[in-house]
């Protein structure tokens, strides 16, 4: 979360779940959380039907929590700096502004000022498609109800320009005062269940655990010491640099309960590059579409054969038993990552909780974590000793950075807008009833008897424009690639506009996207890109 | 503050219903309407105590604690009591435990065989309710409903899905499904919170013919769903070492990332564990064919093939993902690996996918 670390210091949720309940005014911002994050939706329901919060919604889609809001902004697919800054603009002429706040805990005021100039109202309304007075509501209502917190998911951070659109939420936060408080924040929702984890592990090329970089000498030192073993201080290749350099730089791949060749953009080069590898292996309880180009692959088992630790969105550390004794002959993942290192004469640990320890003893933020304090209820980092309580909201009178970062950002339209063959705006994403790549939800039987296939969601005008009806056989098409599927026509997406599951492999909507990456955060651009349709036939 | 219940000192903390204290403290007091996450209801009279000082039956559900509070569960006014409510439901419903999948369960059932009903006193004559078995992971049984409410009170004000509410008047009062549709065509969302706070047989899971397990047969562990970043905590319910259906897990509930409640995913999607085409041994690429290998095999071309590419071109010619699906002890573990075994900082996983 590059956005949030170089502004805040630190790049994790900021505020907890449960939080929300306490929030006065809430912003969610490309995030469907009540089909992405369903439980933590109700939560924000509850809010507002119980506790009186308020509720702006700003999304190109007429997604489900629009019903709930006060105000709903429909910006354009990819204009989300341009909405925020835009608020931002009138919060500063209106005199909304948290001017204490800004002047004691931010830096750069006078840089960013000037780069707001540029979202004047109108300007916006043309960036963006919303009407200036709906901008001056949402500005009003955010600003002046009390304490505000925001929400964001992918529909933020996988833009070719992603990282600006974190920088607009957190200069949004810093300007209200809403960071370091309770009820407040910047507060990415995670995708999957240890994404938080494994960054917190140091599965990034550029820091160890508890984000500890390598390029710093101290960590590395410390590291080497501690695994004794010399360690390499240059940063590494991100998985959407590794993929394009397959045969190339990377030549032997460990894959482990991945699956890119659903989830990657432009899959048709993701399958070209892996099998230029010289040798590729993967860990998976499935033999999913990425494991069957393997050499090797080893059966690890599933979260429910598992004892271990998983960080959920808002940094709490819980602890997960395993309900069911593996069949077959599979291994426990840390036993084959642990039988592997034996072949190089390395002795890793070989249960869950000597692996713990040795977490908490690299990691500061995990020292004061046990599995018998977090056997019951897990426990948010940081949490530095044994009889810390652990952290409910970060940046509490201080930031990670010291002062918090006002970032001035320049508008950039979306790497690929529609035109002449390809004029209509795809976005990707997820649907309440199934899970990214499909390789566990889709092998259960009532949630694929719920929805067995993909489909691309069309408004009414544009399916009259086609000349399709809903059920109708479709051909998407971008630049890159072609997939039939299903027409759903709805209102839920503007005209011009259509969507695409991504959880579909023989409809895979990553056949279509844009592989073009964010240039700091190096996410690729799932949400807009430009395509065209045509029927191919009637339904079933 | 302490209280007596029963003869017994018990301790309670200010805000706490009697109902609250007596049960932390172990005594059973029956509640049909009340339910921790839906609070406190007034419908069904079940949880009558005596309190000394006070006229008349209190509801324990509603009563706050006082310091020095004397509190009575077991006089004849209040088994009269408890034992007329249990009649009148068992008259009105068809509550044929036999074939129930709340056998065992059932807050019904329990209060009736503690008070010693074995049959209603009087019964009244209705039509039978047809089940709704238009939902894809729901059974409903009007016949079973005790009109408790709680599936109204958790659909509308915990899951906020607004799907159920009480329909029609007096006598004919049922809960429905929007504007009263089968709850396969209403808006519900298969949340499945309605199941888990029923005190009856009246919402239960669809279970297929050949798969049929009670609750009251399996086993809970409490995991971690695998899904999306909440990290709802589940009961992962068991039997001979089969998945048999998830529950929200409810222990704590207010300190737990999802207060006790699931989404279709978490409550209906972990069957994957048992699909049939589980990867169950290593299998190692011969003649171009992925084939069965043994774990020495497997795990020696590993080594060799990573060895190879770190000899041939260096340390940053291999590459690892890991993953956002394992535990932080093997995203650990993988990275101690890549860094410490290989000598390479290329380790990334999906984060930004
Ligand atoms: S399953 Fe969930 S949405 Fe459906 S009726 Fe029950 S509580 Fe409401
Ligand atoms: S269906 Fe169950 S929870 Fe709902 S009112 Fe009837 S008995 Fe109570
Ligand atoms: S049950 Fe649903 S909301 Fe909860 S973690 Fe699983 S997928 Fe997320
Ligand atoms: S539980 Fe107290 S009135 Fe129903």
């Amino acid at each position: 979360m590059a956005g949030l670390a170089t502004t805040l210091g630190s790049g994790a949720m900021t505020n907890s779940l449960e939080e929300v309940l306490e929030a006065k005014v809430i912003l969610v911002i490309g995030s469907n959380t009540t089909w992405n994050h369903p439980v933590f939706g109700s939560l924000l329901k509850q809010a507002v039907k119980l506790r009186g919060a308020k509720l702006i919604v700003c999304d190109p889609r007429r997604i489900d929590l629009v019903d709930f809001a006060d105000i709903w902004l429909q910006q354009r697919n990819g204009s989300d700096v341009a909405l925020l800054m835009g608020l931002q603009h009138i919060i500063l002429r209106e005199g909304w502004e948290a001017a204490q706040y800004i002047k004691e805990r931010t830096e750069g005021y006078d840089e960013y000022l000037k780069a707001l100039e540029f979202y004047t109202p109108a300007k916006v309304a043309e960036l963006t498609g919303v009407a200036p007075d709906d901008l001056l509501a949402a500005a009003k209502l955010f600003a002046t109800s009390g304490v505000g917190a925001l929400y964001y998911c992918m529909g933020i951070t996988q833009h070719s320009h992603g990282v600006d659109n974190v920088k607009a939420c957190v200069n949004l936060q810093l300007i209200t005062g809403n960071l370091g408080v309770a009820g407040g924040g910047v507060n990415p929702l995670r995708g999957q269940n240890n994404v938080q984890g494994a960054c917190d592990m140091g599965g990034l090329p550029n820091v160890f655990t508890g984000y500890q970089p390598v390029t710093n000498p101290a960590a590395v030192e410390k590291f080497s010491k501690y695994w004794r073993a010399p360690l390499s201080d240059k940063v590494g290749l991100t998985l959407t640099q590794m993929v394009p350099a397959a045969g190339d730089s990377i030549r032997a791949l460990y894959i482990l309960g991945e699956n890119p060749l659903v989830s990657d953009p432009n899959l048709h080069h993701v399958e070209e590059c892996l099998a230029k590898l010289d040798f590729l292996v993967v860990q998976d309880i499935f033999l999913t579409e990425t494991a069957k180009l393997a050499d090797v692959v080893l059966p690890g088992v599933s979260f429910a054969e598992k004892l271990g630790t998983i960080s959920n969105t808002e940094r709490r550390v819980q602890l997960t038993q395993p309900a069911i004794k593996p069949t077959g002959s599979v291994r426990q993942d840390y036993e084959i990552i642990a039988d592997v290192a034996a072949r190089f004469g390395h002795e890793f640990p070989r249960t869950p909780e000597a692996l713990f320890q040795e977490i908490r003893d690299l990691t500061p933020a995990y020292a004061g974590l046990t599995y018998e304090r977090i056997r019951e209820v897990g426990i948010q980092w940081p949490c530095p000793a044994v009889d810390h309580p652990g952290t409910r909201f970060l940046h509490s009178g201080k930031f990670a950075r010291g002062l918090a970062l006002l970032s001035p950002l320049a508008y950039r339209p979306p790497a690929e807008v529609p035109d002449g063959d390809f004029d209509l705006v795809l976005s990707t994403g997820r649907i309440l009833e199934h899970f990214h790549t499909g390789s566990m939800t889709r092998r259960s039987r009532l949630l694929d008897v719920l929805v067995e296939a993909g489909h691309v969601e069309l408004h009414p005008d544009d399916a009259t424009r086609y000349g399709v009806a809903d059920g109708d056989r479709v051909a998407v098409s971008t630049r890159r690639g072609r997939i039939e599927t299903t027409a759903l026509v709805t209102d839920r997406v503007a005209p011009g506009s259509i969507f695409v599951p991504f959880h579909f492999a023989e409809a895979a909507a990553n056949v279509l996207t844009n592989d073009v990456l964010d240039p700091v955060a190096k996410i690729p651009e799932y949400k807009v890109c430009a395509a065209s349709l045509e029927r191919v036939g009637s339904g079933r | 503050m302490q209280l007596t219940v029963d003869g017994r000192k018990i301790d309670a903390v200010a805000g706490q219903t009697v109902l609250e204290a007596a049960r932390a403290a172990g005594i059973y007091i029956p509640a049909l309407c009340y339910h921790p996450k839906t609070g406190k209801a007034g419908r069904c009279r079940a949880c009558v105590v005596e309190i000394e000082g006070m006229r008349g039956l209190k509801e324990a559900c509603a009563q706050e604690v006082r310091d020095g509070m004397v509190v009575h569960t077991d006089t004849d006014r209040v088994q009269q009591t408890r034992r007329l409510v249990v009649d009148l439901l068992l008259a009105e419903g068809h509550h044929n435990c036999i074939s129930c999948q709340a056998n065992g369960t059932c807050e019904l059932q329990e209060m009736a065989y503690r008070i010693g009903v074995e049959r209603p006193a009087f019964l009244i004559e209705t039509e039978p309710a047809p089940l709704d078995v238009s939902s894809e992971g729901i059974v409903r049984e009007a016949d079973k409903c005790i009109q408790c409410g709680r599936c109204v009170l958790a659909c509308q004000n915990h899951v906020v899905n607004e799907v159920l509410a009480f329909g029609y008047r007096g006598s004919h009062a049922a809960v429905v499904c929007d504007d009263d549709r089968p709850m396969g065509e209403s808006s519900c969302v298969l949340c499945g919170e309605c199941v888990q706070v029923c005190p009856v047989g009246a919402l239960v899971l669809k279970q297929p013919r050949e798969a049929k397990v009670r609750p009251s047969e399996t086993v809970a562990t409490k995991v971690t769903c695998p899904f999306c970043g909440v990290g709802c905590q589940i009961d992962l319910h068991t039997k001979d070492n089969r998945y048999v259906f998830a529950m929200a897990h409810e222990g704590q509930w207010l300190k737990q990332p999802n207060r006790g409640s699931l989404c279709v995913k978490g409550r209906f999607g972990l069957d994957f564990i048992d699909a049939p085409d589980r990867l169950r041994t290593p299998l190692v690429r011969k003649d171009g064919e992925l084939v069965e290998a043994s774990w020495d095999e497997a795990l020696d071309l590993v080594a060799a093939g990573l060895k190879q590419a770190k000899d041939k071109y260096g340390p940053d010619s291999v590459g690892f993902f890991t993953s956002a699906k394992v535990t932080n002890e093997e995203n650990y573990a993988l990275g101690r690996l890549a860094r410490a075994v290989i000598g390479t900082n290329n380790i990334d996983h999906c984060a930004r996918l």
